[in-house]
C-alpha cells in the first residue's frame, strides 16, 4: 500500500536516478510516518476499547483482514450434550449461498436452467417447452445479474451443415421465447452448435430426442 | 509441402534423337480421341497404347537404388507403391498388380531393363525409375517405356528434401498424366477435414464435447497435419484457390465465426467480423480466390452474404425469412447454389451473385451441402435423404438428370470435389465412426481416406 508507485515508475528512465535518492527519502519519511500513525493509533484504540465506542482512525481497518469470522461462533458450541432435539436452525441459509459464489464452471455443471426439447426438423417451442421456459424464467428472475448463452442442438439425423442453422433457430426460439415473458434481450445470447454436440451419444430416438434441444449456460453472474 | 517449393524439376530429353523438342497436340489428346497414327519411319510414338478403346496396361516394378543403404531401397519401394497407386487412382491405365513382377528380374540401369519378361506378362507400358541420396537430398530419375518399341517415352528428373519421398511419386504420376492423357491429375492436391483423432474435449462447463481441429492430408489420407490448434470446436474447412489458406468455421471465441488461416504463414483472419450477435459460418471461397460466401444471423435470420477477404464489400445475397445456407460457387464465380428450406424442407437453389435469378434444382425429401463441380462438368453433388440417413447424388444440370451415386449403407453427406472433377470426397459412417472416402464420379472406385477418429466435412484443394 504505502509503496511509492511514482518512484518505480519514474526510475526506469535513465534520468529519473539523479532524482532516486530524493525519492527514497520521501519514500522512508512516509514509511516512517505511517508506522507511527499506525502505532499511534494501535494505543488510541486499546484506550478506546476501554472507553466504550469512539472513532477509530481510518488507516487501522485494513490491518485485521477477516472481520466476521472471530466473534460470533463463540457462543454455537455451547449446548450440552444430554440435549436431544431442537439443534439444527440456521441451515437453510446456507444451502442457498454456495450457488451465487460458485465458479461459472461448477454452476453450469448443476444446470439451474432447465433444457426445453424440440420435434423432429422442427423450431417451434411446443407446451411442453413453454413450461420449461416459464420455470427457467423464474429462475432468471431470482438472479437477475445472470446472463446466459442459449445453445441450439441438433439430432444427427440431419446433415452436419443444415443443421448449424436449424440449431440457431432453435435458440433463437427460445430465445424469443423468454424475451416475450419478460427477460431483457441483453441477458440473453445465442449459439449454434448444430449436431456437433450430443447430448446422448446414442442412435436412437430415445438418444435424438435428448439431443433436440435448447441448453442454457449462465456466461456471466 | 515445402518440398515442392524445393522441388527441381528437370526435363530431361533422352538420346532418341529423333524426338522433337516439344510434345506434339496430339500428344495431349486422350487416346480414344487420337486419329490412328500413320507413323512415318523415323518417328517415335510417344504415347502407349494397346490400340484404341483399350486402356494401356502398366507396370511400375520398385525403384533401383543406387546408393546401397536400406534406408534409400526403402525409398525406392515406397516411390514404386505410392506411384502405382496414384497411376490406378485416374482409372486411365490397367496396372497390373506389383505382386506378379516377381519372376521378372529387377533392372540394375535403364539400359538393362528385360523388356521381354515385361511383355510376357502383358504390359504395354514400364515405369522405370532411379534413387539415389547425397546427404540431405534425394535425386530421382523417371522413364516410362514403351515395352514394344524398347524405347523411352516419357523421361524426368527430379531432386529435392528426403523429407517425403511420396511426393515425387505424387508429381511423377501428375506429369505421366499429363503426357500420356492429357489429363490434370490430383496426386499433388490435398484435403482438409475436420477431426476428432485427438479425442479432446471442450475446455469450459460441459463435460464430453469433443472438440474437432482442422486437418490438412494429401489426396490419400496420408502425411496429415493439424491446422488449427485452439482446443476448441472448428468446422466446415474450405481451401482458397490457390491452396496456401484455409477458410473454416471456428467457435474458438465462444460463438461461431469465419476463420480465414494462411496455412504457410501462421496468419489469421476473420473477414466476417464475428461478435456474440452476429455470427457466421460455413465459408466457402470463390474461384477467383478474392471473395468469400457465408451464412450469418446478422439480420436476426441464417442468409447468405458475400464479404472480401480483407473484410470489405460486404452484400447481403438472400432475403428470405426461412433458412438460406451452404453456399457453393459455380466455377465461373457468377452464381452460387446453396440450401434453403424456404418450400418448407430443406433443397437446393441457384442464384446469381448479383442476388437476381433465384431458381429451386432439387424436388426430393431433404436436400443440403450443394457442392458445384469444376469445368468441364456441369453438375452439382448434394446430399439427399434417401431413408434413415442420407445419399450422395449429382444433379446434372444440363439435362436436370440426377444420378445417386452411394446407397443406404450408412449415411453419407458432404460431397467435395476434385479439382478435375472425376472425383469427390465424402464423409461416410458405413465403416461405424465418420470417415472420409473418395469414388469416382460414377460412384465407383470407393477408397477410404482416413481411419483415427472421426473426420469429416472434406474439401479438396485445387
Amino acid at each position: 500500500m504505502r509503496c511509492h508507485i511514482g518512484h518505480i515508475d519514474v526510475s526506469k528512465h535513465s534520468w529519473s536516478v539523479r532524482l532516486a535518492p530524493f525519492e527514497t527519502n520521501i519514500a522512508m519519511q512516509m514509511r516512517l510516518t505511517i508506522q507511527q500513525i499506525m502505532l499511534c493509533s494501535l494505543i488510541a484504540a486499546i484506550l478506546a476499547a476501554g472507553a466504550c465506542g469512539g472513532n477509530p482512525p481510518p488507516e487501522v481497518e485494513p490491518t485485521p483482514p477477516p472481520v466476521p469470522a472471530a466473534p460470533p461462533p463463540a457462543p454455537i458450541p455451547a449446548p450440552a450434550p444430554l440435549e436431544p432435539p431442537m439443534a439444527v436452525q440456521p441451515e437453510p441459509i446456507v444451502e442457498e449461498e454456495p450457488l451465487i459464489v460458485q465458479s461459472l464452471d461448477e454452476l453450469n455443471r448443476e444446470s439451474p436452467l432447465v433444457p426445453v426439447f424440440f420435434t423432429y426438423d422442427s423450431s417451434e417451442i411446443g407446451p411442453d417447452a413453454q413450461s420449461d421456459l416459464q420455470r427457467n424464467v423464474t429462475t432468471l428472475r431470482q438472479y437477475s445479474s445472470w446472463v446466459i448463452t442459449v445453445e441450439g442442438h441438433c439430432d444427427e439425423r440431419g446433415t452436419a451443415e443444415y443443421n448449424l442453422a436449424l440449431g440457431e433457430r432453435r435458440a433463437l426460439a427460445a430465445r424469443d421465447y423468454l424475451i416475450s415473458l419478460g427477460i431483457s434481450e441483453d441477458r440473453l445470447r445465442t449459439v449454434s452448435y448444430g449436431e456437433e454436440f450430443p447430448f446422448a451419444p446414442g442412435q436412437d430416438e430415445e438418444a435424438w430426442q435428448l439431443n433436440r434441444r435448447a441448453h442454457f449456460i449462465v456466461t456471466a453472474q | 509441402m515445402g518440398n515442392q517449393l524445393h522441388l527441381v524439376v528437370a526435363s530431361i530429353l533422352l538420346g532418341i534423337g529423333l524426338i522433337t523438342t516439344q510434345a506434339s497436340p496430339l500428344q495431349t489428346l486422350p487416346l480414344s480421341q487420337q486419329e490412328p497414327s500413320q507413323r512415318q519411319p523415323s518417328e517415335v510414338e510417344l504415347i502407349i497404347g494397346e490400340s484404341i478403346g483399350t486402356q494401356p496396361r502398366f507396370a511400375v516394378p520398385d525403384f533401383i537404388s543406387l546408393t546401397d543403404d536400406p534406408e534409400t531401397t526403402e525409398v525406392a519401394q515406397i516411390l514404386a507403391e505410392v506411384l502405382w497407386n496414384d497411376l490406378d487412382f485416374e482409372r486411365e491405365f490397367y496396372m497390373i498388380p506389383r505382386d506378379t513382377y516377381n519372376t521378372i528380374p529387377a533392372a540394375r540401369s535403364m539400359t538393362d531393363i528385360p523388356f521381354d519378361r515385361w511383355r510376357e506378362i502383358g504390359a504395354d507400358g514400364v515405369v522405370i525409375g532411379t534413387v539415389q541420396r547425397t546427404n540431405e537430398m534425394v535425386q530421382v530419375q523417371v522413364r516410362l517405356f514403351n515395352v514394344r518399341g524398347q524405347e523411352s517415352v516419357f523421361s524426368r528428373q527430379y531432386t529435392g528434401s528426403a523429407r517425403n519421398p511420396r511426393l515425387y511419386a505424387h508429381t511423377i504420376a501428375d506429369e505421366i498424366h499429363q503426357n500420356q492423357r492429357g489429363l490434370r491429375g490430383v496426386a499433388r492436391t490435398k484435403l482438409t477435414f475436420v477431426s476428432d483423432r485427438n479425442r479432446e474435449t471442450l475446455i469450459g462447463p460441459v463435460d464430453n464435447r469433443t472438440i474437432k481441429e482442422v486437418y490438412i492430408a494429401d489426396y490419400d489420407g496420408r502425411n496429415p497435419q493439424r491446422v488449427t490448434v485452439n482446443r476448441s470446436l472448428n468446422i466446415t474447412p474450405s481451401w482458397s484457390a490457390d491452396g496456401r489458406a484455409i477458410a473454416y468455421t471456428s467457435y474458438d471465441r465462444g460463438f461461431s465465426d469465419v476463420f480465414v488461416s494462411f496455412i504457410y504463414e501462421g496468419r489469421l483472419e476473420t473477414p466476417a467480423a464475428g461478435n456474440a450477435k452476429e455470427q457466421n459460418w460455413l465459408p466457402a471461397w470463390s474461384p477467383n480466390g478474392r471473395q468469400i460466401a457465408f451464412t450469418s444471423n446478422r439480420d436476426g435470420n441464417p442468409e447468405l452474404y458475400i464479404v472480401d477477404i480483407d473484410g470489405s464489400n460486404l452484400t447481403r445475397l438472400t432475403h428470405n425469412p426461412a433458412i438460406d445456407t451452404s453456399p457453393t460457387w459455380s466455377p465461373t464465380g457468377n452464381q452460387l447454389a446453396f440450401t434453403s428450406d424456404r418450400s418448407g424442407r430443406p433443397q437446393i437453389y441457384v442464384i446469381s451473385v448479383d442476388g437476381t435469378g433465384i431458381r429451386r434444382m432439387t424436388f426430393e425429401s431433404y436436400c443440403d451441402r450443394p457442392t458445384w463441380s469444376p469445368s468441364p462438368f456441369n453438375e452439382i453433388a448434394y446430399s439427399s435423404r434417401t431413408g434413415p440417413g442420407h445419399d450422395i447424388k449429382v444433379l446434372e444440370l444440363a439435362s436436370g438428370v440426377v444420378r445417386q451415386l452411394t446407397f443406404g449403407i450408412g449415411t453419407n453427406e458432404s460431397p467435395a470435389y476434385a479439382p478435375n472433377g472425376r472425383h469427390l470426397a465424402f464423409t461416410s459412417t458405413r465403416s461405424g465412426e465418420k470417415q472420409i472416402f473418395t469414388m469416382a464420379r460414377d460412384g465407383r472406385n470407393l477408397n477410404r481416406v482416413t481411419r483415427v477418429g472421426n473426420n469429416e466435412m472434406s474439401h479438396w484443394s485445387y
